[in-house]
Formats: structure tokens, C-alpha cells, sequence
């Protein structure tokens, strides 16, 4: 983990961070076992008491154990030592504590409730490339229940033994022959039940049909298998279609071995929501029957939410449905999130100056004396929503900073008021010759520079201003110059180096990510080498390389405030990191697939990762726990944006949908229907009142997103069960869709000014 | 993976199943192939196993497709899910292009093409592809407040092979305005077309309008629009040629060459035209010349083709000479030099002949005359710059290889690229290297300076060393003082009745010249500096006891007169035993000056017929030819003074 260090903040400002718990948990598990950790406050989330209790204290210890087995396995025998001290007196006491030791001994993965921490716990572990926890029963090596051994095929050979106890909870086994007979005759009295309850209980047939089949399968009954698969495929829901080819593909049992997607299958359980009533009906059903073998997999691999209330319908089942596990337990969104923005730092802007250039703007100062007005007392008044100003420690600004936070607010003034009437332009930025390879593209936030990350593992950055790209002088050239002198910062470029564009040569494999920092010193890339890079766009050259995920990493994105960046990649784990620092400062990991793209909040306390597992989740970054998990999406989120005011989120998935959270109650709340391919770009406008969304099929559509969010009626129960009616009105909300030409959009960026910015390359 | 077979029949009989399916025939086929025999039940196994990792990896490969932004999963995303799973990469796939699958009958096998590459000679290329283009931004506002701001929305091609409704639109108005009546129109289109990043789609279709040269060379306005359409694309700087490269050029080289039928009223300037196209022609070989192998090759030796065709009118040799000349002095001196005693025969012919009919030929001739002049004055200069940058380098004591780095510096893009120069075994170069043995200290150049001033001096006289002596002075041989002025010289007017005044052609003189050689024919003049340069002419000496008359008559009584004068300062360099005195006729252009000594043409060939037969209404419609000042073509060819065709 060679990595150079950086300075990009002060000194001070360093020590400050360096004092602070947020650099303890170092995800690192090294790190996180050296026992000088204060673990992460476990808080609201873990009172809510577990539905289906199967013994959690146990289950804790196992854990434990498993740990302890796997650090043993792996030489960390200092970390052995302190885990010990630490867990061996608390061995059969205190259950709280060990959950904590897991969680937090796994990299700062969220605290959930009890029931719940096994299995993210051995999730967890993903984390790390080598992990493998093999929970065990006291000291033997006799391995027992569930461990996670997400099997990287690169440690295959290591983990096999481990795989296989994650599969053989499948060797209670019936009679294969009778497996088609439970399946339908759970589907006819799914039939026979009132219509409430129909939608609701219909929600079993596709876990219950994929674990009966991977029963199957694993008993080697491959004819039996194909013929339950072929019976019954047909039901299932179509967004399920991408995981059915995947099984449908799987006929033995050594083909379990080191797949992804079943060990996701298995190792989480997938999660149902069903009103009390419907459950009750369900369980008389079963229990009438004796059908043990469904029952027990109800038992072992579901989870089953169960509220109070009305039945669901089957549009809002539907909408929240879809995800790789189910929908997301209520209990995990419940957790407050402080969405508020923070205090805007009070800077004095030189008020003559700016009336000055307002009057030579063909002036409209009536217009502008109002918004000013508005815009300062937002700034001034302390959000309630807002996180405290230093939650998260922030660096402080520097003078250019200042500077460039005036500029900000000049340009502000001139800001042209967006809404269905006044639809921004668009200006489109086209890559030629790109040669199918432009795979990333960013803007800075003042649209004077635009990077683009390429397949051949460079990094380029244009200049889109006549100001050229100008590089630092040589260390010996810099010698020459006079220090003293006004123009310094004017002399040290050195004007030979002037040119619209640089390319950063450095990674070693296609560049799936790039993103500038708010102060436009820094450029960040992240590759299918598994690095995140950081480049410093004064000197055009790399400053650190920060390895940690070992596979390729998908995205990369700076704080708003930055200093501190996330990375989330293959490994499905995302990782914050500082600049300064060449190991993460916390390891997110809960996903149960890639984490395919990135964001902060606009208050930087939180960021959002959305995943191949066709869930979004949000992070609290102070403690590293998961806060929202949204599900809804049918395919792989590939883009997401915040509203500027930081209460709603937008992601976009390969299913061409764009969906609307409100991230303080944790709901979904709009639905945007409209685009035929993935969805690579969202911005919301400076005012958020326009959602831009660019996707693949060469289009860019415009949104009323204020109209969005106003419809919604958050009432006190939907508020509550998070059951919504999304109102079918998605047609309304689009204002306007714009054709490229034969250019898909992959980037979109609003200026200061509220000119949308379009970036994509030619493909002729 | 690569032999698949019978798979389309495993698909129909489990349709079900979404996905293709590796036989077990082929399986067994793979593992024979490497030695091993298997068994049914291993066979099945393996081939069950085969598939679904198989289908794994291609799951895989597509989440890298996907984070490329592509919807093309290519070989690169497959090979990268291979490696990440620690497989090894299937290498020799990767081509852009797709690979063709081929079936082979007997065996119901499928395969793709696997041709064999031959490194050696990929290594030893010189003509190394030029890069792709640079990927460059472009930024064009595409909807100005929400609405369309030029193009009505929607209108995208899907493909772009089939053309746009825009870029079809685009085309139309392109062609219409550059080949309409409106200047400015043009003007705008061609701007257009020379910025434009968008019209890649459009460039055949622009390359087949530009073909249409062919089609209207009797329109020498719509020929002129066509070139300035071939200039705008070669100067976009996002258009990549490629192969398109070989039609423009031949389009090009149409203008230049050919017998354009605008040529057949004098009155049209299709000189110009010829001008600009050859300057055209250097520019794209310039630019694009990479691009095509073996291009810079091709078109010398379609030049020299047409130079050394005498059927050929004399506009068409003008447009060789310019088009040489825009290729640079090499290729002048490679083609045109070693061309020039042969050729200078016809021209002077040409220009000896007086009859009024022939006014226009001797027109054209002198456009010929005044093209190869400034081709060669280049050449001179050029050799002579090279040359003593090459001595200042061997002061030094490294012996440069030639002039070629004098050259670049002083004058980039006046000598070819390395590539074509250093490419062997085609004809001109074989040629000429044969022509050129016995020089040691530079190998690549036939003829060294002064010989080939001397010689070069025996067809231009004085009117090369007027220009010449601007140039910088050589040491070894002193290019001749102009301190003899002509002691004969006569102003002729014949013929300028029929010449644009405008054009100042030069005037035709009449001389007597007493050679220092022993036979009275011209050609022996011709060979003493071909001695000095160590090579041997063509010229057959038969030709020598063949007495010259003039074919026109007009100027009888100067022969005589000037019998036993020495006039040119040529004996100087010739300092061989005087001869029998042979006629030379020099030109004095009018532009020349007093101090012009003239240039003097020689000819060995019998006077030529008078050209009663030609009448001046269908010499109208016919176009001056060299072999047309005399005799039929067939009885040129036959005649012991016959050319001799260096190809």
C-alpha cells in the first residue's frame, strides 16, 4: 500500500481531523483489530427486536468465532490477541458488545438489529479481499452454520470448504419428486385467497422457486431441477428476468461454487414485506398442510417484515420490488438523517462591485434584490434538518477558496430562474474520435475545464475557456523566478506548456470514473486496476495512487467540500478516503453486488452508493452506518444525483427509470418513466427545479421535478409504512426530450448560470 | 471455443433455453485435437461445464461493457472478465473489424478466419499507418431555451450508415451551393465542409461527387469548384481520408493531366486549373500521403508516364511538369531530369516550327518550355542548397547522407517523406539509380551539380542562368557570366499573332552556333556533358548523320549568316576541340531583358511537314500534340530518331 502523501489541506487543518473519532475506524480490519477503537455508536437501529428470532445470541458468538478463526487462519496474531482479550471476557455475556465488536471489526459496516448482523456481518467481510469467516462452534474447526466466503474465484481454492458450508444448509432435503406438488399448491391457494391478500402473498413465489431450485440443484436432481425451472420460470416477475438466465444457466452443483449471485442469494435473506393479515393466512395455509419444506425455507432464507395495516396493492408492491434481496426492512430507513445543508461560511462580498456589474448587465435589479435577499437569510438561519456544522470535519476555506465562493455567488445573481416555462439551453459537448472509448467524463462546477476518463487508460482534460492549460515550472526553473514579486502566482506556469488539452498517463486499465475537485486543484480517476488516482491539475501529474480495492473500482467522486472522496467498485464495498491519507477512513459494505456508482450529499455528511444489487443505500459517513436502503430499481443503478437542498435523491438503472427518494422519510416518491436504455447522467438544476436525466439512448429529458415532489402527499401513514402511491403522472412531468446526434449522453453538468452542459462521444 | 458445430441444432431442440450451447462433438473434436481422448460421459460432463463457464464469463464481460458506456460487448470486456477470474486471455481477437465465420462443407464445422501474418514483413514496414485522429471536444449549442435550435428534434440517424434526414439535408445543400451559381454560397459551403466535424458519414458520397471530375471537363468553372471541395476535405482536420485518399488523388490527377475538353478553346485559362490542382495534389500528399502506401510512387510514375507519351498533348505534359514541380525537386530531379534530353527534342520541334497553323502548339509549347524552366531552376537551387549544407556537415567530419537534412531545414515539404524514398524495388527508383551509379559521395543522387548544370545549361542557355544566379554561387563551377552577349540573336514575331498577349510568350530566335563538337549534329553538342555526368543518352547517334533542316521556312537565310560564330558562353564548360558548327535557335523572351542571352533549342530531328493539312477549323477541335508539328505518330515511332521511352 505504497502511497505518496499529499497535501491539499493545511497542517492544521490536518491535526484537526487527525483528533477526531472519524479517523479511527480505519476500515482496514489491521487497523480496525489493533483494539484502540471506539466502535461506532450502535444507537437507534439496533432496539428494533428481531421478527423471527433464531437464537441471536448465538449467532453472535459464532460471528465472533469466526473472526477470531479467520484473523488465526490469516497470521494476525496481535489482532487475534486483542479481539481475544476484548471478546473472551464478554464471551457468554454480553450480546450488545459483541455485535458491536463484530460490526465494527468488519470495517464499520452498519449496526443493524440483531437478527439482521449475521448476515451483513458475513457480507462484511467481502470487505476485504481474503476474508472468509468461518463462524465455527467453540474451538474445533468443526464448521457448522453460515459463513460468507464471497469466494473472489481468486482464493477459490482457499475458500471451497467455506462454500461449501454456505451450501449445505441445503442438504435437508424432501423428496424431490414432490417439490413441483408444494410449489403449486402454495401457488393455488396464492389463487384462492381474497384479491387483498393475492398481490402480497404473491411476493413468495420467486424466492421460494429460486431456493427450491438451488435445493435442487445442489442435491443433484439436475433432471428435477430443469423441470421446476421450466414449470415454473414463466411465473415469476419479468424484472427477475436477469437473475432467472443466471439460474436457469446453473444445473449443477459444482457450478454453485464461486458464483456471485447465488452466494448473495444465500448468504442474505431476502426480505418480504406483508401486512399482518396476509401473513397470518399464509401461516395457517402451511401449518394446515404440514408443508414443512416450504415452511422451512420461509424460516431459513426469508425474512419476512411484517406490518400492521392494509394489504399492499400489486402496483405498490411492484414498485418497491425488484432488487437482488427483497425489499428493505423498514427498520433500516428509519434512522434519522440529518439532510439539511450546512451554514454557508459568511463572506463578505464586495457589494459595490457586484451592483456595478449588475447595472452593465442590461440591469434587471429588481429581480435580483429579492433573490439575494432569500439567498442570504438561507444561508444565515441554521437548517433544522442540518447536520452540526462539524459533524463531519470540513477544511477550512482558503482564500482562493473565498474567492472562488464570491465568483459563485456573482454568478448566481445572473442565474436564470428555470421552472416548465423557461427550459434551460442545452450545449452539448461531443468527444470525436473517441473511438467507442470515452467511458467517463466530469466537469468542473465553474464548466471552465472537462475531463475524460478513456478505455485506454488515459485521462484527459480540455480546457473549455480560450484560457489554456498551463503547468507548473520545473523545480529549478521555479528557482529562477522572483518570489517576492506580485504576478508570482502569473510566473510560476510556465507558458510553454500551454494547451488546450493534457492527458494524464497512469492507470493501467480503462478509466471508469473521473472527478474534479470543488477547487479545481485535484482530478480523481479511478480504473479497472483497481486504483483511485489523484491527479494535481497545476503540474499535470499523478500524486497518489490509493489502492485498497483490489478489483476494479467503478466510480469515484470528491466531496462538495473536498478533502475527502468515496470509491466504490467491484469488491462491493465503497470506501471513503481522505486525500491526505493513503487508507480509507471507512469502509462501507452491505451491497450485495458492484457498487456501480457514487455521490455525496451537498452537506457531505452522507453519501449515496447505488449497486448492481439494484439498491440504493445511503451512508452516514461519521459512523459508517447504512441509513436508507432504497429498493425499487429493476436493474443496475448507473447514476445519481442530489437535490441542491439535500432532501431528495434521484437514481437512474439500466432499466431506463428514474426514480425519486425523499431521503428524511425514506420513501420513494416519483417514478419517471420515459427513456428506452440505461440512464448514465442526473443533475438537478442550481435551484432544483429541473431533474436533467441523459441516458444511452442518445436523449436528454427534462423533468419537473418540483412538480415531483410537490404531488406527493406524505400523510402520516405512508409516512409510517412506507407504502405509497406513486401517482401515475410521469408523462406530465416530462417537459421536454432532446435528441442527440447518435451521441449517447453520459454526462450532464447545470453552470452557474443554469446552462445545461450535455457531454457524450460521436458513435458513428 | 472457436469450433462450434451443430450448434444451431442443439437450439432448436431446447428452445427453451436462452442460450447457445457447445455440442459435445466438439467438445470430443478440442480435446482430439490436443491429444486426448474422451470418453461420453466425460465428454458430457466437460461440455456441460464448458458451457456454463462459458456463459459466466460472458455474464461478466457485459458489467465492463456496461461501465465503458458501450452496447457493444467487444473482445477487450470478455478477455477482462477472463483475466479477473484468472483465466488466460484469448490473444488475436481484438481486431476492430469483424471476424468472418466460415463454414467448411464436408465437416459441418465452423470456424473464423485465421490468416497468418507475416511479422517480418510488419516489422520491416516503413509505411507505418498514421495515428488515429486526436480526440478532440466540441461544443455546439444543441437547444437553445429548451427548444430546437436549428434542426427539428428527433431527427437522428439510428445507424449512421444509413444517412440522416440531417445529413442528408446537409449533403444536398453542400453540393448545391458549391457547385450552384452563388460565389458567396460557395464560399460559405466550402468553409463548412472544411471545419465541419460531423460529416464523416458524408464522405464517400462527397468523394463520389468529387469524382465526377470526369464528367464535366468541359466546364472548367465546375472543375474548379470540384478541386476547392477536394481542398476543403483534405484540410478538415476531423475527417479521416483513409482510403478515400486514392480517389481524390486520382481525381486530382485527373485535372492535371488529362486532355480536359475545356482545353480545346484556347481561350480558357485551364492552365490555371492545371496549376492549382498540382499544388492541390502536393498538399494532400503532404498531409495525407501516408495514408495510402506507395501513393508518392504511383503518382510519379503516372507522371512520367504521361511525359514520356508524345502522343499526349502538350497540356497534358504541362500539367506532368507543374505537378512534378509541386512534388518537389526530387521528384523533378528523379522523373523530369532524367526525362528532359529525350523530351526536349519533341519540345523544341515544336517550338522551331513557324507555320502559322502551328501557333497554337508553339503556345503551348512554350507554357511546356516556361513549366520544366521553373521545375528545374527549382532543382538547381534546391540541389545546390543541399549540397553546401552537406559540406558544411562534412566539415565536420560526418558525411551526411545526402541533402535531405539541409533540406528539411531549409525547406520543409519541398522533398518527399522518408518513407516513400526509402522505399525499393519500384521501377522509377530502379531506374534511376541505374542511371545514377559511379557518383561516391552521394548515392542517391544520379547526377552531381555541376554536370547537371551543364547539362541543363545546353537546353536552357543563359535564360537558367539568369535565374540561377540569383541563387547561391557554387565554387567549383561558376555558373556563366553574362558577359557575352548574343551576337545573333533576332526577334521573331512569328506567331504571336495567334498568342494571348497577356501570356508574354517568349520569343523564338533563330541562331547559328558553331559547335566545338566534330559532327555537325545538334546531338553531339548533347553528349559532351552527358560524358562529364558519366551517363549515357539515350539519343541513338545514327540521328547524327541525319542533316537537320527546318521544317519552316520563314527564316531561311539565318543558318548561313551566323555559320562560324561561337555564341554561347556554353564552350566554357566544354572546353572540347571545336567542330563542325551546328545550328541551335534560341529564344529571347521579350521579358528577359537586355542582357538575356536567349534560349536556345536544339533539335535532331528532320524537319517536319508543313502543316498544310492541318486547317485552323479542326485544329479547333484537336489539341496541340507534339507529334502533330510534323508527321502522324505511327511514322514518329517508327523513324530512327525514334524517342527512347525510358518506360
Amino acid at each position: 500500500m505504497a502511497a505518496v502523501q499529499d497535501a491539499p489541506v493545511e497542517a492544521d487543518n490536518e491535526k484537526e481531523i487527525k483528533t477526531e473519532t472519524l479517523n479511527d475506524a480505519a476500515g482496514n480490519h489491521a487497523s480496525a483489530a489493533g483494539g484502540v477503537i471506539p466502535s461506532p455508536p450502535v444507537a437507534s437501529t439496533s432496539s428494533s427486536g428481531p421478527a423471527k428470532a433464531g437464537g441471536p445470541g448465538s449467532e453472535e458468538q459464532q460471528t465472533l468465532m469466526a473472526v477470531l478463526q479467520f484473523l488465526k487462519k490469516n497470521n494476525f496474531v496481535g489482532a487475534v490477541d486483542v479481539l481475544r482479550r476484548e471478546a473472551g471476557i464478554l464471551e457468554d455475556s454480553d450480546e450488545s458488545q459483541g455485535q458491536e465488536l463484530a460490526a465494527s471489526a468488519l470495517g464499520g459496516a452498519e449496526a443493524g438489529d440483531a437478527t439482521c448482523t449475521l448476515s451483513r456481518a458475513s457480507s462484511c467481510t467481502t470487505s476485504t479481499p481474503a476474508v472468509a469467516a468461518a463462524p465455527a462452534k467453540g474451538a474445533g474447526e468443526h464448521c457448522s452454520t453460515l459463513s460468507a466466503a464471497f469466494g473472489k474465484r481468486k482464493e477459490s481454492g482457499e475458500d471451497q470448504p467455506d462454500v461449501n458450508v454456505v451450501l449445505s444448509a441445503y442438504s435437508q432435503q424432501g423428496d424431490p419428486a414432490l417439490y413441483q406438488g408444494y410449489y403449486s399448491g402454495l401457488k393455488k391457494f396464492v389463487e384462492s385467497v381474497l384479491d387483498c391478500h393475492r398481490a402480497e402473498l404473491s411476493q413468495l413465489f420467486y424466492p421460494l422457486f429460486v431456493h427450491m431450485y438451488l435445493e435442487l440443484v445442489y442435491n443433484n436432481h439436475e433432471t428435477e431441477a430443469k423441470a421446476f425451472f421450466e414449470k415454473f420460470s414463466g411465473d415469476q416477475e419479468c424484472y427477475y428476468q436477469d437473475d432467472l438466465r443466471v439460474l436457469s444457466g446453473l444445473t449443477k452443483k459444482e457450478h454453485m461454487k464461486g458464483n456471485e449471485t447465488l452466494l448473495d442469494f444465500r448468504t442474505s435473506k431476502f426480505v418480504l414485506r406483508i401486512s399482518r393479515d396476509s401473513y397470518q393466512l399464509l401461516k395457517r395455509h402451511l401449518q394446515e398442510r404440514q408443508n414443512n419444506q416450504i415452511w422451512n425455507i420461509i424460516q431459513e432464507h426469508l425474512y419476512i417484515d411484517i406490518f400492521d395495516g392494509m394489504p399492499r396493492s400489486k402496483s405498490q408492491i411492484d414498485s418497491m420490488s425488484g432488487s437482488l434481496a427483497g425489499e428493505a426492512k423498514r427498520e433500516a430507513n428509519k434512522a434519522k438523517v440529518f439532510y439539511g445543508l450546512l451554514k454557508e461560511p459568511e463572506i463578505d462580498v464586495p457589494l459595490d462591485d457586484e451592483d456595478e456589474e449588475g447595472e452593465n448587465e442590461e440591469g434587471k435589479p429588481k429581480k435580483k434584490k429579492p433573490k439575494k435577499d432569500s439567498m442570504g437569510s438561507k444561508s444565515k438561519k441554521q437548517d433544522p434538518n442540518a447536520p452540526q456544522q462539524n459533524r463531519i470535519p470540513l477544511p477550512e476555506l482558503k482564500d482562493s477558496d473565498k474567492l472562488d465562493k464570491i465568483m459563485y455567488m456573482k454568478e448566481a445573481t445572473k442565474r436564470i430562474r428555470l421552472g416548465p416555462e423557461s427550459l434551460p439551453s442545452i450545449c452539448f459537448y461531443t468527444f470525436l474520435n473517441a473511438y467507442q472509448g470515452l467511458t467517463a467524463v466530469d466537469f468542473t462546477d465553474d464548466s471552465s475545464l472537462i475531463a475524460g476518463g478513456f478505455a485506454d487508460s488515459t485521462v484527459r482534460v480540455w480546457s473549455v475557456t480560450p484560457k489554456k492549460l498551463r503547468s507548473v515550472k520545473s523545480a529549478a526553473d521555479l528557482n529562477l523566478i522572483d518570489k517576492e514579486s506580485d504576478d508570482v502566482l502569473e510566473r510560476i506556469m510556465d507558458e510553454k506548456s500551454a494547451s488546450e488539452s493534457k492527458i494524464l498517463y497512469g492507470h493501467s486499465g480503462p478509466v471508469y470514473g473521473v472527478s474534479f475537485s470543488p477547487d479545481r486543484n485535484y482530478l480523481l480517476s479511478c480504473s479497472e486496476d483497481g486504483t483511485v488516482r489523484l491527479w494535481s491539475l497545476q503540474t499535470f501529474t499523478c500524486l497518489v495512487g490509493y489502492k485498497g480495492h483490489n478489483y476494479p473500482v467503478w466510480d469515484t467522486q470528491f466531496s462538495p467540500y473536498g478533502y475527502y472522496f468515496i470509491s466504490g467498485g467491484h469488491d462491493r464495498v465503497a470506501r471513503l478516503w481522505a486525500t491526505d491519507h493513503y487508507q480509507p477512513l471507512r469502509m462501507f459494505a452491505g451491497h450485495l453486488a458492484d457498487i456501480t456508482c457514487t455521490q455525496f450529499h451537498p452537506n457531505s455528511n452522507y453519501v449515496a452508493t447505488g449497486s448492481a444489487d439494484r439498491t440504493v443505500r445511503l451512508w452516514d459517513i461519521l459512523n459508517g452506518n447504512c441509513v436508507r436502503i432504497f429498493t425499487g430499481h429493476k436493474g443496475p443503478i448507473h447514476s445519481l444525483a442530489f437535490s441542491p437542498n439535500g432532501k431528495y435523491l434521484a437514481s437512474g438503472a439500466t432499466d431506463g427509470r428514474v426514480l425519486l427518494w425523499d431521503i428524511g422519510h425514506g420513501l420513494m416518491i416519483g417514478e419517471l418513466k420515459g427513456h428506452t436504455d440505461t440512464v448514465y447522467s442526473l443533475k438537478f438544476s442550481r435551484d432544483g427545479e429541473i431533474l436533467a436525466s441523459g441516458s444511452m439512448d442518445n436523449t436528454v429529458r427534462l423533468w419537473d421535478s418540483i412538480k415531483a415532489f410537490d404531488d406527493i402527499e406524505t400523510d402520516d401513514f405512508t409516512a409510517a409504512t412506507g407504502h405509497i402511491h406513486l401517482p401515475e403522472n410521469s408523462q406530465e412531468l416530462l417537459l421536454g426530450t432532446y435528441m442527440t446526434k447518435s451521441t449517447p449522453v453520459i454526462h450532464l453538468h447545470f453552470t452557474r448560470r443554469n446552462l445545461l452542459l450535455a457531454a457524450g462521444a460521436y458513435n458513428p | 471455443m472457436r469450433v462450434c458445430r451443430g450448434g444451431a441444432a442443439a437450439m432448436a431442440d431446447r428452445e427453451e433455453r436462452r442460450f447457445a450451447e457447445v455440442p459435445r462433438e466438439s467438445i470430443r473434436l478440442m480435446a482430439e485435437s490436443a491429444g486426448v481422448e474422451l470418453s461420453d460421459d466425460v465428454a458430457a460432463l466437460l461440455t456441460e461445464d464448458v458451457c456454463y463457464r462459458l456463459r459466466e464469463a460472458t455474464q461478466n464481460s457485459s458489467q465492463f461493457m456496461r461501465h465503458a458506456k458501450r452496447r457493444k460487448l467487444t473482445v477487450e470486456d470478455f478477455n477482462r472478465a477472463l483475466r479477473w477470474s484468472n483465466v488466460e486471455a484469448v490473444c488475436g481477437y481484438g481486431a476492430q473489424d469483424t471476424l468472418p465465420f466460415r463454414p467448411i462443407k464436408e465437416g459441418d464445422l465452423f470456424f473464423v478466419e485465421d490468416r497468418e501474418v507475416n511479422l517480418v514483413e510488419l516489422a520491416l514496414a516503413t509505411n507505418i499507418p498514421k495515428g488515429c485522429a486526436e480526440t478532440m471536444v466540441r461544443v455546439q449549442v444543441s437547444y437553445l431555451d429548451g427548444k430546437g435550435n436549428l434542426e427539428p428534434q428527433g431527427t437522428v440517424p439510428s445507424a449512421v450508415q444509413t444517412l440522416s434526414d440531417d445529413l442528408l439535408k446537409y449533403y444536398q445543400q453542400i453540393t448545391r451551393s458549391i457547385l450552384g451559381e452563388d460565389p458567396h454560397l460557395m464560399k460559405v459551403a466550402l468553409l463548412d465542409l472544411q471545419s465541419n466535424s460531423k460529416i464523416a458519414a458524408l464522405l464517400p458520397y462527397f468523394v463520389y461527387v468529387i469524382s465526377g471530375v470526369k464528367s464535366v471537363s468541359h466546364d472548367l468553372e465546375q472543375l474548379n469548384r470540384l478541386l476547392h471541395m477536394v481542398k476543403s476535405l483534405v484540410q478538415n482536420p476531423y475527417l479521416y481520408l483513409g482510403s478515400y485518399v486514392r480517389s481524390l488523388v486520382s481525381s486530382v490527377m485527373y485535372c492535371i493531366l488529362e486532355p480536359l475538353a475545356a482545353s480545346i478553346n484556347p481561350l480558357n485559362d485551364h492552365w490555371t486549373l492545371r496549376d492549382y490542382a498540382a499544388l492541390l495534389l502536393s498538399h494532400i500528399f503532404w498531409t495525407h500521403g501516408d495514408l495510402v502506401s506507395g501513393l508518392y510512387h504511383q503518382i510519379l510514375l503516372s507522371l512520367q508516364k504521361v511525359l514520356s507519351d508524345p502522343v499526349r498533348p502538350l497540356c497534358s505534359h504541362y500539367g506532368a511538369v507543374v505537378g512534378l514541380h509541386a512534388l518537389g525537386w526530387k521528384a523533378v530531379e528523379r522523373v523530369l531530369y532524367p526525362h528532359l534530353p529525350a523530351y526536349w527534342a519533341n519540345l523544341q520541334a515544336v517550338l522551331d516550327d513557324y507555320s502559322v497553323s502551328n501557333a497554337q502548339v508553339k503556345a503551348d509549347g512554350h507554357k511546356v518550355y516556361g513549366a520544366i524552366l521553373v521545375a528545374v531552376e527549382r532543382l538547381l537551387k534546391m540541389k545546390a542548397l543541399s549540397l553546401s549544407v552537406n559540406a558544411e556537415g562534412g566539415i565536420g567530419g560526418l558525411p551526411r547522407p545526402g541533402g535531405i537534412m539541409g533540406c528539411r531545414e531549409s525547406s520543409p515539404g519541398l522533398s518527399p517523406p522518408p518513407e516513400p524514398l526509402s522505399e525499393p524495388g519500384l521501377g522509377i527508383a530502379s531506374h534511376l539509380h541505374a542511371g545514377g551509379a559511379g557518383c561516391p559521395w552521394e548515392d542517391w543522387t544520379p547526377v552531381p551539380l555541376p554536370a547537371m548544370y551543364c547539362e541543363l545549361y545546353s537546353f536552357f542557355g543563359d535564360s537558367l542562368a539568369v535565374r540561377f544566379s540569383t541563387g547561391p554561387s557554387l565554387g567549383n563551377s561558376p555558373p556563366a557570366p553574362l558577359a557575352q552577349p548574343p551576337t545573333t540573336r533576332k526577334e521573331l514575331p512569328g506567331g504571336t499573332a495567334n498568342l494571348d498577349t497577356a501570356r508574354k510568350m517568349p520569343q523564338l530566335t533563330a541562331n547559328l552556333n558553331i559547335s566545338p563538337r566534330q559532327d555537325g549534329s545538334p546531338h553531339g553538342e548533347l553528349t559532351a556533358p552527358s560524358m562529364v555526368s558519366g551517363r549515357s543518352l539515350a539519343r541513338s547517334s545514327s540521328s547524327s548523320s541525319v542533316q537537320r533542316s527546318r521544317s519552316s521556312s520563314s527564316r531561311p537565310g539565318q543558318r548561313p549568316s551566323g555559320l562560324s560564330r561561337d555564341v554561347f558562353p556554353k564552350a566554357r564548360f566544354n572546353p572540347l576541340p571545336a567542330g563542325p558548327p551546328i545550328f541551335s535557335f534560341v529564344i529571347g523572351g521579350r521579358q528577359m531583358g537586355r542582357r538575356c542571352q536567349g534560349r536556345r533549342f536544339q533539335t535532331t530531328f528532320t524537319p517536319s511537314q508543313p502543316l498544310s493539312a492541318v486547317s485552323s477549323r479542326t485544329y479547333a477541335h484537336k489539341l496541340p500534340v507534339i507529334g502533330r508539328v510534323g508527321k502522324p505518330v505511327r511514322r514518329w515511332t517508327c523513324s530512327q530518331y525514334s524517342l527512347h521511352l525510358p518506360l
